[in-house]
C-alpha cells in the first residue's frame, strides 16, 4: 500500500486491517497522532484523509490506499505554523497536550470547509474528548481564527 | 542530565531549615540550589550529605536554565516555578529555559511536603514511600507533583530563595570585579548595573566569577509590588511542543528494535490468572511470546496492532479473589447500614432538616492510556514512563525486578494526564511494564494498555455517602450541622467556614474490595457536593436567599466571604431568569485556596441539563502566572463538570461495567459552560491551583437545578435524576 503523507509517498507493508494509526505511529514514526479509545469516541487520532477529517484509530490502512494524509506534523508549512497552531499558542489552549493534536487537526479540517462556523456548528463538528478541560479557549481560539 | 555540580563544599545554613549551595557548573558559569532538612515522620533530621534540589544554572552564554522537579501535565507548574526564580534573580525571561530534574535522589522535592507541614501529610502519599529500601533520612525521598503543592511548595520555599541567592552571588561578583560598593550595584534584566560608572554586565558576563563568590546566608526576597515576571501572564513554555506533535509523552517513546505488549488483566480486582490457552496467539503473525502474569496475560509482537488482535485471540481464565459478587448497589446499601440513624440534634429545635447524599466511583481516565517502556539487561534496567512522582517509578521498578534502585535509570516523559491516577503508590503500569520487559530481556518492550484496561483497571474516586441532619432556630439561623459519611473524609474536605454553633462529622466507613485512589482534589470532590448541598438546604428551609444565608454566616470569615461576594457579583446573582432557569452557589476552601463558583443552568422540559455560565471566584493568595492560574481554573470546572453531569462507574459480579468513552462518559464542547475567572488577591499565604476549582461545582450546580426546577438533586451523577416536567410529582398522567 502506499500512502502519501505530509506530501512524502510511504510504501508500507502491514496487515490491511491495520488501523491507519498505527501506521503512522509505529511504521512511520508519527507519533504526534495520538491513541486515545480506539472506537473512534475521543478523536485523538484525528487526521486528514483526502481533505476530510478521520479518526484514525478504526480506519483501516487499506482504506487509504493512495490516499493523501495531513497529520499534525504536516500542518505547519515552510516553518510557519499552520493559522490554528499559532492560535493555539496565542489562547494557550493546550494543558497537558496530549488530545491537541486531534483536536487541531480537526479544528484545520473544519475551518477549511466552514471558514466561519457559528456556535453549533462548532459544537457538531468537534467532538474531541479533551480531560483536561481545555473547551473554553477551544472555542474562542476558532473564533479569533474565524473572525480574521 | 544536569551539570551535576562541582564541588558541593560551600554550603551555608540559610534558615533552621534550608541550606544553599553553589559550585561552578560543568563549562563554567554559576549552579545554585536549595537543600532542606528531611521532615521525618517524628522528628527533623539534618541532611549532612546536602543533596541540592532547585537547581539554577547560569552559564556564560548569558542563559538561565532552571531543573524542575515537578512534572508537567498541563498545569504550567514548570513556568510559573521559572518565573519565581526568575524574578528574584531579576531575570530577563527570553533567556531563561527549564528542563525536568531526573530521577535522583538529589531532586527529591520536600517543599512539597513543606506545604503540608501545618497541615499533615495526606495519606496516598505516606502510600509511595518504600521504607525497606529508603534511609530514614530519605522517607520522604518524593519527586511528587500532586495535591496542588508545586508553587505553594517547591516554589515558595525553594524556587524564590533560589532566585534570590543566584542574584546576591552575581552583584557581588560585578562589584568585585569594578571594585565598587555591592549596594550600588543593581540587577535587572539579566544586567547588572553600576549608575555611577555607567558600568553594566550580564549575567552570562558575570557568571563564572559569581561562581567563586560568598554564598549569602539570608538573601532577601523581593517586595511584591517590585514584581516585573510574576503577576504577569507569561506563555507557557511547554505549549510549542504541543500544538506541532513534537512533544514526547510516555506512549511515544520509541527504541530500535522495540517489542509491544497488550495485557488483558483479571477482571475483578485481586484476581488471578489461572489458564490460559496461548497456542491461538503463537501462530499469529508477528507474536513473539504470549507471557503469563500473576494477574495478567500479555502478548509481545513486532507491533502494537499484532499484539492486540493477537490477545484477542486468546481466551484466558481468570478467578475473582472471592469478590465475585460485589456490586454498587450492595456498597451503598452497606454504607447506607454502616451509617446508621440520622446525627442527633439538640432537643426541641424548631426546624429540623435531614438529607442523604450519594456520589459514584469515578476513573481518572487520562487521556493517554496507561503505558510503561522498559528494557531489561541482567541486573541493570531502563525505564521510560510518564508518573507524577519519577523517584516512586523507578522504585517501583526496581522492585518488580528484584534489582536495586540505583540499577534502574528511570526516564519521565510527558504525562497525557495525571489526576492523581500516577501519583506514586500507583504505579501498577510500571510494576506490569517491567516485568513484561523482564520477560523479554534484553529486548525493549513497550506497554501499552487498551483504553478498556485503563477504565477497568484504575484506582477509582471513592465512592461515598453522607447523611445529614441540621436544625434551624425560630429566626432561621442554623444552629447544627452534622453528619456521618462513609467514603473517606478528613477535618479539610468537612470543613465548613459558616458559623453554626454546632458543626460535626464523623466517619462511619464499610469497606470494600474496589481499588480507590486520589482523584483530582482528592476527598474534597466528595464533600464539597455533600457540605454545600446541605448549606443550600438549610437556606431554603430558613426561605432565605442562598447566597445571603451564607454569606450572613461568614461575618468571622472575610476570606471566605470575599469571594463568595465576588461571585455572586459576577454572575449577576438575583437578576431575573426565565422559567426552569437558576444559578446556584457554592464555596469550597481546598488545597490553602478557597473558591466561590455560581452555576448557571437551564433546564429543558425533557429534563436536559445545560450548564450556561459558571463564575468562579478564587482566592490563592498570590497569582504568579494568572493566564495559567486561569486555565487551571477552566480545566477544574470543566473536570468537576464531568463528574457531575455524567461520571460514572458502577460495578456487577465484582466487575467494572464501563469499558470505554462510549459507556464511560465526559463533557465535551457542546457541553462546556462559557466560564468566567476572577482571582481575589488577599496575600494570603499561596495555596494551589490545580484542584480546588473541582469541588464546588457539583453543589453549584444541582443547587442551580434546585432554583430552576424545585428538584434537588441528591445522587450523583445528574444524568440519573428524573428533571423533566412529567417526572414531577402531581404532573399530569
Amino acid at each position: 500500500m502506499t500512502l502519501t503523507v505530509n506530501g512524502r509517498s510511504h510504501t508500507v507493508d502491514v496487515e490491511p486491517d491495520t488501523p491507519l494509526l498505527w501506521v503512522l505511529r509505529d511504521t512511520l514514526g508519527l507519533t504526534g497522532t495520538k491513541f486515545g479509545c480506539g472506537i473512534a469516541a475521543c478523536g485523538a487520532c484525528t487526521v486528514i484523509v483526502n481533505g476530510r477529517a478521520v479518526r484514525s484509530c478504526t480506519f483501516p490502512v487499506s482504506s487509504a490506499d493512495g490516499a493523501t494524509i495531513t497529520t499534525i506534523e504536516g500542518l505547519a508549512r515552510d516553518g510557519t505554523l499552520h493559522p490554528v497552531q499559532r492560535a493555539w499558542i496565542d489562547h494557550q489552549v493546550p494543558q497537558c497536550g496530549y488530545c491537541q493534536s486531534g483536536m487541531i487537526v480537526a479544528v484545520a479540517a473544519l475551518l477549511d470547509q466552514n471558514p466561519h462556523p457559528a456556535d453549533e456548528e462548532i459544537d457538531a463538528g468537534i467532538t474531541n474528548i479533551c480531560r483536561c478541560g481545555t473547551f473554553v479557549r477551544v472555542r474562542k481560539a476558532i473564533h479569533a481564527i474565524a473572525s480574521r | 542530565m544536569p551539570s551535576p555540580p562541582a564541588e558541593r563544599s560551600r554550603v551555608r545554613k540559610w534558615s533552621r531549615r534550608a541550606f544553599i549551595g553553589a559550585g561552578t557548573a560543568a563549562g563554567g558559569g554559576l549552579v545554585l540550589g536549595v537543600a532542606e532538612l528531611a521532615f521525618a515522620p517524628d522528628r527533623l533530621e539534618t541532611r549532612s550529605g546536602v543533596e541540592l534540589n532547585t537547581w539554577i544554572t547560569v552559564t556564560p552564554d548569558d542563559l538561565i536554565t532552571i531543573l524542575i522537579p515537578h512534572c508537567e501535565m498541563g498545569q504550567g507548574a514548570q513556568t510559573a516555578l521559572a518565573m519565581m526564580a526568575a524574578e528574584e534573580m531579576s531575570a530577563d525571561w527570553s533567556r531563561v529555559r527549564i528542563r525536568e530534574a531526573p530521577a535522583l535522589d538529589e531532586f527529591a522535592n520536600e517543599y512539597v511536603i513543606r506545604g503540608f507541614v501545618d497541615v499533615r501529610v495526606p495519606p496516598w502519599m505516606l502510600r509511595g514511600f518504600d521504607y525497606g529500601t529508603y534511609r530514614l533520612a530519605r522517607a520522604f525521598g518524593l519527586q511528587v507533583t500532586g495535591g496542588s503543592s508545586a508553587v505553594r511548595g517547591t516554589g515558595v520555599y525553594g524556587m524564590t530563595v533560589a532566585g534570590a541567592a543566584a542574584r546576591d552571588m552575581l552583584l557581588a561578583a560585578a562589584a568585585k570585579r569594578w571594585g565598587v560598593a555591592r549596594s550600588e550595584c543593581q540587577a535587572r534584566n539579566s544586567r547588572v548595573s553600576h549608575d555611577a560608572s555607567k558600568r553594566t554586565a550580564t549575567f552570562g558576563e558575570l557568571a563564572v566569577d559569581a561562581a567563586a563568590m560568598p554564598v549569602p546566608s539570608h538573601p532577601a526576597l523581593k517586595p511584591p509590588e517590585t514584581y516585573t515576571i510574576r503577576r504577569t501572564a507569561r506563555q507557557r513554555l511547554d505549549i510549542p511542543s504541543k500544538v506541532d506533535g513534537s512533544a514526547v509523552y510516555g506512549i511515544d517513546f520509541t527504541l530500535p528494535g522495540m517489542l509491544y505488549a497488550a495485557v488483558e488483566i483479571a477482571p475483578v480486582n485481586g484476581g488471578r490468572l489461572i489458564s490460559v490457552d496461548t497456542a491461538p496467539a503463537e501462530s499469529m503473525p508477528g507474536v513473539k511470546r504470549v507471557v503469563k502474569l500473576a494477574e495478567a496475560v500479555a502478548v509481545v509482537a513486532d507491533s502494537y496492532w499484532r499484539a492486540r488482535k493477537a490477545l484477542a485471540a486468546l481466551k484466558p481464565v481468570f478467578d475473582d479473589a472471592g469478590h465475585g459478587d460485589v456490586t454498587t448497589a450492595a456498597i451503598f446499601s452497606a454504607f447506607d447500614k454502616s451509617l446508621g440513624a440520622a446525627p442527633d440534634l439538640p432537643a426541641g429545635a424548631p426546624t429540623v432538616v435531614k438529607a442523604d447524599y450519594r456520589i459514584p466511583f469515578l476513573a481518572h481516565a487520562t487521556m493517554e492510556p496507561m503505558c510503561c517502556t522498559a528494557r531489561v539487561q541482567g541486573d541493570r534496567a531502563e525505564v521510560w514512563a510518564g508518573v507524577q512522582d519519577p523517584l516512586n517509578g523507578r522504585a517501583t521498578a526496581a522492585k518488580a525486578l528484584g534489582i536495586p534502585q540505583r540499577n534502574v535509570q528511570y526516564t519521565n516523559l510527558l504525562l497525557g494526564g495525571g489526576f492523581g491516577r500516577r501519583l506514586p503508590g500507583f504505579h501498577d503500569f510500571v510494576d506490569m511494564g517491567a516485568r513484561i520487559a523482564k520477560a523479554m530481556s534484553p529486548v525493549p518492550v513497550k506497554m501499552i494498555w487498551s483504553r478498556e484496561n485503563d477504565i477497568q483497571h484504575d484506582f477509582y474516586r471513592p465512592a461515598a455517602m453522607s447523611r445529614f441532619a441540621g436544625a434551624l432556630d425560630s429566626s432561621g439561623r442554623p444552629i447544627a450541622a452534622r453528619s456521618k459519611y462513609a467514603g473517606g473524609g478528613d477535618g479539610e474536605s468537612t470543613f465548613m467556614p459558616y458559623a453554626i454553633a454546632d458543626k460535626r462529622a464523623a466517619a462511619a466507613d464499610a469497606a470494600h474490595p474496589i481499588r480507590t485512589g486520589p482523584w483530582r482534589s482528592v476527598l474534597n470532590s466528595q464533600h464539597g457536593f455533600f457540605k454545600e448541598s446541605f448549606v443550600d438546604e438549610l437556606a431554603h428551609a430558613a426561605k432565605k436567599d442562598p447566597f445571603a444565608f451564607r454569606r450572613d454566616l461568614l461575618a468571622d470569615q472575610p476570606r471566605f466571604r470575599a469571594v463568595l461576594e465576588k461571585a455572586a457579583a459576577m454572575s449577576g446573582w438575583g437578576a431575573p431568569l426565565p422559567e426552569r432557569e437558576g444559578r446556584g452557589i457554592a464555596l469550597c476552601e481546598s488545597f490553602g485556596t478557597i473558591v466561590a463558583e455560581v452555576a448557571h443552568v437551564a433546564v429543558s422540559p425533557e429534563g436536559r441539563v445545560r450548564v450556561r455560565t459558571v463564575c468562579a471566584a478564587v482566592d490563592c493568595g498570590d497569582v504568579v502566572n494568572p493566564d495559567s492560574a486561569a486555565a487551571q481554573a477552566e480545566g477544574g470546572i470543566i473536570f468537576g463538570l464531568s463528574a457531575a453531569l455524567v461520571g460514572e462507574i458502577t460495578v456487577d459480579k465484582g466487575r467494572v461495567v464501563q469499558r470505554n468513552f462510549r459507556d464511560h462518559q465526559m463533557i465535551r464542547l457542546a457541553d462546556a459552560p462559557e466560564i468566567r475567572v476572577e482571582f481575589v488577591r488577599s496575600n494570603a499565604r499561596v495555596g494551589g491551583l490545580g484542584e480546588p476549582c473541582v469541588p464546588p461545582i457539583a453543589a453549584a450546580v444541582t443547587n442551580a437545578i434546585f432554583a430552576a426546577t424545585g428538584v434537588r438533586v441528591r445522587d450523583l451523577p445528574i444524568k440519573n435524576a428524573k428533571l423533566a416536567v412529567l417526572d414531577a410529582p402531581g404532573a399530569a398522567s
